[in-house]
Order: C-alpha cells, then sequence, then structure tokens
C-alpha cells in the first residue's frame, strides 16, 4: 500500500487546509461552483453598505428630522435638550444640554444592537462582509476559525436583551404613528400621505420584531411540554409564522424605516408639502 | 425530448491523487445523474468506485458533489442541466476519499456516538410511552434526517477547517441534540446530563455561525439551522448567558420541565 511518499497519480495534493487538506480528493479549485453565487452575497453587501452609508449621514446631520405632525423614526424618542420642539411627542431630556451632538445617536443604539446581532443580519454579514462563508460549498479565505465561541463573536448570545429592548423602541414608534393622525396645526382626525408611510413602517417594524428567533423562543419555544402550555403553543405557532418570513421582513423593514426617514427629511428640507387626504 | 450525448467530468483517483477525468457519454429522458454514472459504469469506467443503494433519496449513500455543489446523484435530474453544460461530479470534499466518489464517512459516525443518547423516562416501562403529538411534531421534523451528510460535507465550519472536527459535532448531531432536548420523555436531565449546556461546552455549537448552508443542502428540507441550531442556541443562552432564566430556575427550583 502507498506510504504517502510516491507521487500521486494525477494532481499534486497542494498542501493546504480546508477542501485541500491531505486525505480529502485532490481537487486544486477552491468550490467547483459554475452558477452565479457570488450574486447573493454581492446584493446582500450592497443594500447593507447602502443602508449603513444613508443612515451614518442622517444620524449625524442633527437636523430635518421633524416636519409636524411627522418625527423622522431615527429620533424618536428624542432624548436631549437640543431636540426639536414636537407637541405631544415622545422627546424627554433625560440628557441634558450636555449632550452636544446628533439625538439621533442615543436612541439609534438600541435598533443597531437588535439588528446587528439578530441572527438574520449575522447570516448577511458574515457571508457578504465576512466571506466566512462567501455561499455554500464556496472555500472562505480565513486561515482560522472560531465561529462564535470567542469574544467578540461570543457577545451574540445577548440578542435576547435587545429584543427586550426592541419592544418600547416599537410602543413609541407606535405612539408616533398615532399623533401622525394629526395635521401639522396638531388638530386630530387628519391623514396625510406621510401617516401612511408611517402606518406601513409600523406594521413592519412589529412584524419583524415579533419574527425574531429569541422572541419565539421566549413565547415558547423553550418549553418541552407544548401541550401543557396551550396558550403559549399557540403564541409559539404564530412567532414560527412569522419567524419563517424572517429575512423578508428584516430587509422590508429596514427599507421602511429608511423611506420613513426619507420621507420627513424631504418634507422638512421643503422639497415637497406633505400630500393631505383629509 | 431525445437522447443526447453529454459532456462529464468525474473525479478519479484515492488519497494520493487523483483528477477530473473527461467523458462524453449518453443521457436519456427523465435519467438523474446516477443513472449517467452508473452506464459510464457500464460501458467505459468499469472499475469506477460510487457508493448507492435506494435509488429514491431514501437511503443517503449516494451523496456526492455536482458542479460544485453537495446533492444526492440520484435525486439530480439531468434536466437541470442545459445540453451543452458539463457536469462535473466530485466526492464529498470534506472528507476523507477512499476512492473515486466513494468518501469515508466515519467522521459522522464518531460524532454520532458523542451524542449521549435517549434517557428512559423513571417508572415508565417500554411500551407505556405516550406522548401528545403537539410535542413531538418538532422531534419529527428531525427524524426525517436520511443520514445523507450533505449538511456535514458543506458547513465551512470542518469543511474548510479540518483542525475543528475534533470540537465540533456539526449540522446533524446538534440536530440530535435538538431533538432529544425537545423530547417529552427524555430523562437526560433527571440523570445529570445538561443537553443546553453541553451542547455549546462539548459539541461545538458555538462554532455555527448560522449561515444556513446545511439547510440549503438538506434533501430532505429540513430547516436544520431555524427549527434546529438557532432554537438549541437560545437554549445555551437560558443556561449560560441569561442571569434572569438563571435566577428564576433558583427561586422555583422547577427542574428543566415546562
Ligand atoms: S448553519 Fe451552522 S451548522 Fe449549518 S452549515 Fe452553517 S455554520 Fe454549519
Ligand atoms: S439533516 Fe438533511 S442533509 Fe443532514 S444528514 Fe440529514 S437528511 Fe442529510
Ligand atoms: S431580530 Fe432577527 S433573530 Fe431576533
Ligand atoms: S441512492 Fe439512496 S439516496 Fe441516492
Amino acid at each position: 500500500m502507498a506510504t504517502g511518499t510516491e507521487p500521486p497519480t494525477t494532481e499534486r495534493h497542494p498542501r493546504a487546509g480546508g477542501v485541500r487538506a491531505a486525505g480529502r480528493a485532490a481537487i486544486a479549485a477552491p468550490h467547483l461552483r459554475t452558477d452565479r453565487w457570488w450574486l447573493a452575497p454581492a446584493a446582500t453587501a450592497a443594500g447593507l453598505l447602502a443602508f449603513v452609508v444613508y443612515s451614518t449621514w442622517r444620524a449625524f446631520a442633527g437636523a430635518d428630522y421633524y416636519a409636524a405632525p411627522y418625527v423622522s423614526p431615527f429620533y424618536s424618542p428624542c432624548l436631549a435638550e437640543n431636540c426639536e420642539p414636537m407637541k405631544g411627542g415622545p422627546n424627554w431630556e433625560i440628557f441634558g444640554s450636555w449632550w452636544g451632538i446628533s439625538p439621533a445617536i442615543i436612541i439609534l443604539v438600541f435598533p443597531l444592537g437588535f439588528r446587528l446581532t439578530c441572527y438574520y443580519y449575522r447570516k448577511a454579514y458574515y457571508r457578504g462582509f465576512w466571506a466566512s462563508p462567501p455561499a455554500c460549498a464556496v472555500a472562505e479565505p480565513h486561515k482560522k476559525y472560531t465561529g462564535e465561541t470567542r469574544f467578540p463573536l461570543i457577545l451574540q448570545n445577548i440578542h435576547r436583551y435587545f429584543f427586550y429592548a426592541a419592544i418600547p423602541v416599537a410602543g413609541i414608534l407606535t405612539y408616533d404613528t398615532v399623533l401622525a393622525f394629526r395635521d401639522e396645526r396638531y388638530d386630530w382626525g387628519h391623514m396625510g400621505l406621510g401617516t401612511l408611510v408611517f402606518v406601513v413602517n409600523i406594521v413592519l417594524i412589529w412584524a419583524y420584531t415579533l419574527s425574531c428567533h429569541s422572541c419565539r423562543h421566549i413565547v415558547g419555544g423553550k418549553l418541552k411540554h407544548f401541550s401543557r402550555h396551550p396558550v403559549r403553543y399557540r403564541m409559539w405557532q404564530f412567532a414560527g409564522k412569522l419567524n419563517a418570513r424572517h429575512m423578508l421582513l428584516a430587509w422590508t423593514s429596514l427599507a421602511s424605516v429608511a423611506l420613513a426617514d426619507l420621507y420627513v427629511y424631504l418634507v422638512a428640507s421643503g422639497v415637497f408639502e406633505d400630500p393631505r387626504f383629509f | 425530448m431525445s437522447g443526447y450525448e453529454a459532456r462529464f467530468k468525474v473525479w478519479r483517483g484515492d488519497a494520493h491523487g487523483g483528477g477530473l477525468e473527461d467523458f462524453r457519454v449518453e443521457v436519456n429522458e427523465g435519467e438523474v445523474v446516477l443513472d449517467i454514472i452508473h452506464r459510464l459504469q457500464a460501458t467505459q469506467a468499469p472499475d469506477l468506485a460510487v457508493r448507492w443503494n435506494c435509488k429514491a433519496g431514501k437511503c443517503g449513500s449516494c451523496s456526492a458533489e455536482i458542479n460544485g455543489r453537495p446533492r444526492l446523484m440520484c435525486m439530480t435530474r439531468m434536466s437541470v442541466f442545459t445540453r451543452e453544460e458539463t457536469v462535473t461530479v466530485t466526492p464529498l470534499r470534506a472528507f476523507p476519499v477512499v476512492r473515486d466518489l466513494v468518501t469515508d464517512v466515519g467522521f459522522n459516525y464518531r460524532k454520532a456516538r458523542e451524542v449521549p443518547a435517549f434517557v428512559p423516562p423513571a417508572g415508565v416501562g417500554p411500551g407505556e410511552y405516550r406522548m401528545m403529538q403537539e410535542d413531538v411534531d418538532r422531534s419529527q421534523e428531525f427524524r426525517k434526517c436520511i443520514e445523507c451528510f450533505l449538511c456535514q460535507d458543506t458547513c465551512h465550519v470542518v469543511r474548510d477547517h479540518e483542525e475543528n472536527k475534533a470540537a465540533f459535532a456539526g449540522p446533524r448531531f446538534l440536530m440530535r441534540i435538538a431533538e432529544l432536548d425537545m423530547h417529552p420523555l427524555d430523562a437526560a436531565a433527571e440523570s445529570g446530563v445538561d443537553r443546553k449546556r453541553t451542547a455549546q461546552d462539548e459539541h461545538g455549537l458555538g462554532y455555527c455561525n448560522i449561515t444556513k448552508c446545511c439547510t440549503e443542502v438538506c434533501p430532505e428540507g429540513i430547516k436544520i439551522t431555524d427549527n434546529a441550531l438557532i432554537p438549541l442556541k437560545e437554549r445555551a443562552v437560558d443556561r449560560k448567558y441569561d442571569p434572569l432564566v438563571w435566577l428564576g430556575s433558583k427561586i422555583r427550583r422547577r427542574s428543566s420541565a415546562g
């Protein structure tokens, strides 16, 4: 039998790690996929990057985020003294006058943390930005891999706390949507195009939040016996139905929150006037 | 549709070396890749090694990589390829090759043995097990597994990092742990085995970065990541990173039952 020292028949072993490790079928190519496997990670990376660029600009701008009765979701609740006055709106000066930069930064930490540790977005950026792996059965370029076993990625395990925090945040955005049923003079019972934008956004935000894997676990997934907890079983089933669409909800709610902000920006900066329905 | 002559590249060799060999071979309507491999055996390469059994997608023997994608040869119809396309067939690239398309999948059997078996509940004899359907639905999805090990082959944790094989059980066996932890009658906790904690501490759950390739290739369509791995990660969090759950269990002194 072979001792491993005689020359191989056709292709030499490149003697590297991974799919080229000794003992595995000698194939030099890191992958043999012939489809457009790079399209999905490239599109994901482009989409995430576009959102990051847009939201960074808007979050640090500190302007054009309020056009009565609409407040941009990036700036709600507004927690510093330098917030624009919003009648009835969620602005409490918890952070006083010492807060010099844009007030959006205070509150954005929570949705940012929620989405950064989200199981779907993790998949998206591990594949899209970190190429770990770029696509299935396509060799990743890293020499070592420890996944989520060590600092910092072990911190992904705190995702459920961001889920808890996401509920009051969604609650406040719901309140903003209620406030959007006023007109620019704060009279109730009116609706404009912006109101519609806000309603669509808040529905998507709630659907995304409730479709969270941690939510599915907390409401019932952690149980061993569903039969002993019929109500939680129903809740788990409902969360599961939403959860199956978690990726779709992650993208649509990301787009809707950016669009809601863009809408407020365009109205506040005077590009166009909010078309009123009644 | 009538028959045509297709271009194939099939990997041939053993642990010491080998390469892709070109073939031109007849393809008829309704055939699958395994049929073509059999035709090569019958006509051009009588010593071509291939493992198969049921030709019905149920035994999990014929796993290979077709155009770079881990698939069952018997469930891959030739009609998914164009007539001009060259179809490349290689053995699974995460496991040591034995010969041609046959790999040594012993890694998976070793990992299977490392998972503590179902622990029968005290005071319930064989034949006396009674379970509600809603309590076994989750485990039953995982029982559809045909042990083709395509998921194990695709998972980049071991595919791209041989050195992780010692620490990582792989999606198929992490799913087995999830199945047992969700099993309404499993008494592992009472016997001192904490499946939630050991999933992470001993079977390498933390290596999985939930990128879902196992789910993408599973021929049984099991939602491995969403229904087994992520729930198992959440269960490990209950044990290891959630002071609220920890405190609650200390106060209420309720065992893992729910
Ligand atoms: S989801 Fe986890 S177990 Fe499945 S292939 Fe990806 S890293 Fe491996
Ligand atoms: S889980 Fe799916 S891919 Fe993995 S061994 Fe079972 S049937 Fe095959
Ligand atoms: S928000 Fe995506 S998993 Fe929790
Ligand atoms: S031969 Fe049994 S699964 Fe393909």
